[in-house]
């Protein structure tokens, strides 16, 4: 359905449709933006009674928030690491060629975000506990690579799909090695898709909290300290400051990734 | 003519360096290079995952011991006959009702957006209303489910906008419905129904659309031709194409609703859902093996669902 010789306009009810979704889609978003700023302490009032900016200070001062978000940014950049590399390999071997269990290990790699979170969340909890290994900042990374794993394969097998083979074959044929190719064919090829997979996992992390209670024991991330903090209705205007915060800095690399991607038409 | 003679020499070849040394001897046997690029990467998945999904089930066939509250490691199948209690019956009814009236509305509401995307957008608008579902899908779950609540409270938005519209009454009658109503929004069925629905949206959107991006013009003119009228045409023609998509992202919606535990226990009231039984199970009772074997239920329904959904053609439409 390409819209290149349109026959018919969209009709108003159509049009109003789209933008009633795309408005329930967007207006919790504002209200966010909104809500950091209340003069309430105590309830959800609205509209809010006046605009401040005295929460921002007062989430600085709070030292559990910086630890929870150090954390977080650790978790973060080890998870996005290892997913980079072991997506990047995966995605590699799978558009190299045809090999038993190939299908099987596609499917096998969508597994943890096709199943609920509490799947992989509840699974390694149970292997924890059988292990007796206890909860450790590596019980947390290993669930957020193995989920954010699927995100870096998915960007760079479409652009690997999209890359001429014959680029490639070229630079064997002229003499460059394996190594040479991929450092000056590969790379820059699949470097951009590779930032974006990259971006989108960061956030995927940064944001996750179905899997993180289950692997985090007594550790808090961001996710969870703002998890905690829903039960503490004294702390709400500094609730609000924190998640005006993470909707930002997620927004950041999801606004880099789409650019990257839009370039080359994914 | 010295001096010519000499540059006519072949030098002697150097011997080839380290690296290229090792590229080619990978170069000539593809399988090892193959097996060397995969085993990171599949050692991962089979320990971490696999190993876990593994350690799940082994764990729902041990039970608790009532008495001492000591996990007893050998293999019984109590926990399972647990499961069939009637109150976790409830749980998992609740649940899968929930997930099924969430993947409906979710694809009514959908459609049309998707379908604008496909037929009426031109490139600039398109661009824009992928950013403006992708936005939502990708960023701070947490947050959003959050801001729902902030919007659903007693004192917040909803209220004061029925109120603006002389709409009072009739909030208070929807909370009044036994079953779905409760003291206020956030503390009720609709009002979880309603974040659920908000949430998984997107996932809805993005396959339809990929259905319906892959419908020829030429098919919706034949229609056309042949005297078919627009509505006739959505129904026989577009409708039967875009299912497969609709299934796509069912699988999502189902799915994802099936597992939460956020939503229901920030927005919901005491009914629990199944996420939440399994979070409790394994943290304050202690009991993982009926955590485990409570899993096992979505893990089963969603094995069933894939099964069905791939009859249907959808996963050539994800």
């Amino acid at each position: 359905m390409k819209p290149s010789n349109p026959t018919g306009r969209a009709s108003l009810g159509l049009k109003i449709a789209v933008g009633l979704v795309l408005l329930f889609l967007h207006f919790p978003l504002l209200i966010i933006i909104l809500y950091a700023f209340t003069t309430e302490e105590a309830s959800f009032r609205f509209p809010p009674p006046g605009l401040t900016t005295r929460w921002i200070g007062e989430l600085v001062n709070r030292a559990d928030f910086w630890n929870a978000l150090s954390l977080s940014l650790a978790v973060a950049a080890v998870a996005t690491t290892l997913a980079i590399v072991l997506g990047t390999l995966l995605a590699g071997a799978i558009y190299r060629g045809k090999f038993f269990g190939r299908d099987a290990l596609t499917l096998l790699v969508i597994l943890p975000i096709a199943l609920p979170g509490i799947v992989t969340g509840i699974s390694l909890r149970s292997a924890i506990s059988l292990t007796d290994m206890g909860f450790t900042f590596w019980t947390i990374v290993i669930g957020h690579t193995t989920f954010c794993i699927v995100t870096v394969y998915n960007n760079v097998i479409a652009r690997l799909r999209r890359t001429a083979r014959s680029q490639m074959e070229a630079s064997m044929d002229l003499g460059a090695s394996t190594f040479q190719t991929f450092r000056y064919i590969v790379l820059p090829n699949i470097a951009t898709a590779l930032l974006a997979g990259g971006m989108l996992a960061f956030a995927l992390s940064f944001d996750e909290v179905i899997v993180t209670t289950f692997t985090a024991g007594q550790q808090q991330t961001l996710p969870i300290w703002i998890l905690s903090q829903l039960t503490r209705p004294r702390d709400r205007p500094v609730t609000n400051v924190a998640a005006l915060f993470v909707i930002a800095a997620t927004f950041i690399p999801i606004l880099i990734a789409y650019r990257l991607t839009q370039k080359t038409g994914e | 003519m010295a001096a010519l003679s000499l540059t006519l020499t072949p030098p002697t070849p150097k011997p080839p360096s380290l690296p290229r040394r090792i590229s080619t001897f990978f170069f000539r046997r593809p399988n090892l290079s193959l097996i060397l690029t995969l085993l990171l990467p599949l050692l991962w998945l089979v320990v971490f995952y696999i190993g876990s999904l593994s350690s799940l089930l082994v764990n729902s066939f041990f039970r608790l011991d009532g008495f001492t509250g000591l996990i007893v490691r050998q293999f019984s199948l109590q926990t399972y006959r647990e499961l069939a209690s009637p109150s976790n019956v409830d749980i998992f009814v609740r649940t899968a009702v929930m997930a099924a009236t969430v993947t409906v509305t979710c694809a009514i509401l959908a459609f049309p957006v998707a379908y604008y995307m496909a037929r009426y957008a031109n490139y600039r608008i398109k661009g824009l209303l992928y950013l403006g579902v992708l936005l939502p899908l990708w960023s701070s779950y947490l947050v959003r489910v959050y801001t729902w609540k902030i919007i659903l409270a007693q004192e917040g938005i909803i209220t004061w906008f029925a109120n603006l519209l002389g709409l009072h009454g009739l909030l208070e009658a929807l909370l009044a419905v036994p079953g779905i109503g409760g003291p206020s929004l956030s503390f009720s069925f609709l009002g979880m129904f309603l974040v659920f629905v908000y949430i998984w949206l997107p996932y809805m959107i993005l396959p339809i659309n990929a259905a319906l991006e892959r419908v020829p013009k030429s098919v919706l003119e034949a229609s056309a031709d042949l005297g078919a009228r627009p509505g006739y045409t959505l129904r026989k023609v577009i409708l039967p194409l875009a299912f497969p998509g609709v299934v796509a992202g069912s699988i999502f919606t189902f799915s994802l609703t099936l597992g939460d535990y956020i939503i229901p226990s920030v927005i919901g009231n005491s009914s629990f859902f199944i996420g939440q039984a399994v979070f409790a199970q394994q943290g304050t009772a202690g009991n993982i093996p009926l955590a485990a074997a409570m899993t096992v239920v979505p893990i089963v329904i969603m094995f069933l669902y894939l099964m069905v959904a791939r009859r249907l053609g959808a996963f050539e439409a994800l």
